[in-house]
């Protein structure tokens, strides 16, 4: 076994590690999926009389009223995903020293660059394609059970088929799943990483703390906001970008607005993926010092 | 080369000196005890020998920097600090099919065959088993990885003396028998003392006894001596003396026990009772450990 295979293998088997650890990496998507199901079943049984209703609206209204569902679907696993990665990656360093299983996982020959990227992996690439697939699955169902019960109705499901593009869908949600859930969000998560590896208590006040006290130093000091502007714009302001409008409507559209190109490219990305590297850094070398608390 | 070379190994925590240049060498093949109170520096020690902790000084451990390349040493070292850190949550064959995804020496047949002598399910997670079971998976691990060099420290603390008994005798049994080298750290040294082929004492972080046991025993003597000779026994110079049950019992180095034996009964020191000898012997040298 060369020596670039057994990284990639141990890389790898920590991943899978760090999932039978914290099944709610997969288990919490799966049941936000079912209780949305839940809730868009019962939405059924008035489905054909409000899609009769909106039918009258036509255009732009009808769309909106048709998609709808599935879009608040896919933001509500999203929103699940950022909650996930960011209660995974406080705990995921901090935990390992707490119960003192970091010793059991240093006797092993897996270095603390890659147990570290394997739970960098985690939030960046795992939880983004495990929310994909969830929301497939979950708007899958939805457009097959709400075909059955328009037919039930004698409707016609072309309406729903008609506006509800899923393949365009998931393209998009899976662009913006990958690039900014998982990309353009690193440094935050690489941040709670290295709290988590630095914190021998309390691991979110470690991670909430500094910025706050950044914040405030500015502002005494200076008066100014640059530092609270800037975090703020890149995790609140992200998915703006190349979408000069800005105005979030409830439709797919403001997923994506066709601009993850845009969004790939931009500085503010770049930045980001090296702020993430520098503080993935900081994680390995804290990880290597720290055995215990 | 020696297994275990380390030269000038200084640790300090502060202006506590937990290990001040310590030199150690162990060759392949002798199974040494590191012994010593709580806090002389043992788990400091070996934290260094296996990379688990920075440190001052030259080491060298199978010929690698443990400091700088833990992970590619942790092929061929095996190490157990404490059998209590198995991780609570892990399944018992997930922490199986791990340890044999990462690990180039470890033979899981070899781990689920030990496994099948105890009551231990694979289905089982660790929080659910009993702390002699979780030391029995842990043993059960370390058994079926082929090391060259296995570390342990203080395996089995707060253990029941069954599991400890059998601890020591399946994995040092196992060790002996391929030739392997082990250094096991304890301050019970009741439980270790037949297997061992050398014997360290460290004492607020510094070695102040190393020795074969073959060395041990033709070169200590203890004499249990007859009340009448005590003067001619002393004018030996004793390095340690302490009260038997109606007896003065004197520590000797480097005597002829020819010549000890007419003072009284002649004996090899336990470990026990060496190690507290050595200990009164150097009160003065070790105190100025502690700080500097």
């Amino acid at each position: 076994m060369s020596t670039a295979t057994a990284s990639v293998r141990r890389f790898l088997w920590s991943v899978r590690r760090e999932l039978w650890e914290t099944r709610s990496i997969y288990l919490g998507p799966l049941a936000v999926g079912g209780i949305i199901l839940i809730g868009f079943f019962l939405a059924l049984v008035p489905l054909p009389s409000r899609l009769r209703a909106a039918q009258a609206l036509g255009g732009a209204e009808l769309r909106a009223a048709v998609e709808q569902p599935y879009v608040i679907a896919a933001i509500i696993l999203m929103a699940v995903d950022l909650a996930i990665a960011v209660f995974y990656c406080v705990d995921a360093l901090y935990g390992e020293r707490r119960d003192r299983s970091v010793l059991f996982w240093k006797s092993l020959p897996v270095s603390d660059v890659t147990a570290v990227l394997a739970k960098a992996a985690i939030p960046i690439v795992v939880l983004p394609l495990v929310t994909f697939a969830a929301t497939v699955a979950v708007q899958t169902v939805m457009l097959v059970s709400s075909t059955i019960a328009l037919a039930a109705a004698g409707l016609s499901a072309s309406m729903v088929w008609q506006h509800v593009s899923l393949f365009e869908i998931w393209r998009i949600n899976f662009g913006h799943l990958v690039a900014f859930h998982g990309l353009w969000y690193s440094p935050l998560y690489a941040w709670l990483l290295l709290a988590s590896a630095w914190a021998t208590r309390v691991p979110f006040l470690w991670a909430a703390l500094p910025p706050v006290a950044v914040a405030i130093v500015e502002r005494v000091a200076f008066n100014t906001r640059h530092f609270q502007t800037l975090v703020l714009d890149h995790f609140l302001g992200g998915s703006d970008i190349g979408n000069p409008g800005g105005h979030l409507t409830m439709t797919m559209d403001m997923l994506s607005s066709g601009h993850l190109d845009e969004l790939l490219i931009s500085p503010g990305m770049g930045i980001g993926v090296v702020v993430s590297l520098v503080f993935l850094a900081g994680a390995v070398q804290l990880r290597r010092y720290r055995s215990g608390m | 080369m020696a297994v275990i070379d380390a030269r000038g190994l200084r640790k300090t925590y502060g202006a506590t000196v937990a290990l001040d240049h310590i030199d150690l060498q162990v060759e392949e093949g002798r199974i040494v005890g590191l012994i010593g109170a709580n806090g002389a520096g043992k788990t400091t020690a070996l934290n260094a020998l296996v990379g688990l902790t920075p440190y001052e000084g030259q080491v060298r451990v199978l010929g690698r920097n443990p400091w700088t390349e833990r992970a590619r040493l942790a092929c061929d070292l095996c190490f157990i600090t404490d059998v209590a850190v198995l991780p609570r949550w892990i399944r018992v064959s997930e922490a199986l099919d791990f340890v044999a995804g990462v690990h180039p020496r470890f033979d899981r047949r070899k781990a689920e065959a030990f496994l099948q002598q105890t009551t231990i399910h694979e289905r089982s997670r660790v929080r659910e088993l009993s702390k002699g079971m979780i030391a029995q998976l842990h043993l059960a691990m370390a058994m079926a990885i082929d090391a060259r060099l296995l570390i342990l420290d203080e395996p089995t603390l707060g253990l029941d003396l069954l599991y400890r008994k059998q601890f020591y005798d399946t994995l040092l049994a196992d060790y002996l028998e391929r030739g392997r080298t082990v250094l096991v750290a304890t301050h019970q040294v009741e439980e270790v003392q037949g297997v061992l082929t050398d014997v360290v004492f460290i004492d607020r972080g510094r070695i102040v006894f190393n020795r074969s046991m073959e060395t041990i025993e033709s070169e200590f003597h203890e004499v249990l001596v007859h009340p009448a000779r005590l003067a001619e026994a002393e004018a030996l110079h004793p390095f340690a003396a302490r009260e038997g049950i109606g007896q003065r019992v004197l520590m000797f180095e480097g005597v002829d026990p020819a010549r000890l034996s007419v003072l009284g009964e002649v004996r090899t020191p336990s470990i026990g009772d060496l190690f507290v000898a050595v200990m009164s012997a150097h009160p003065s040298r070790a105190e100025g450990a502690v700080t500097r």
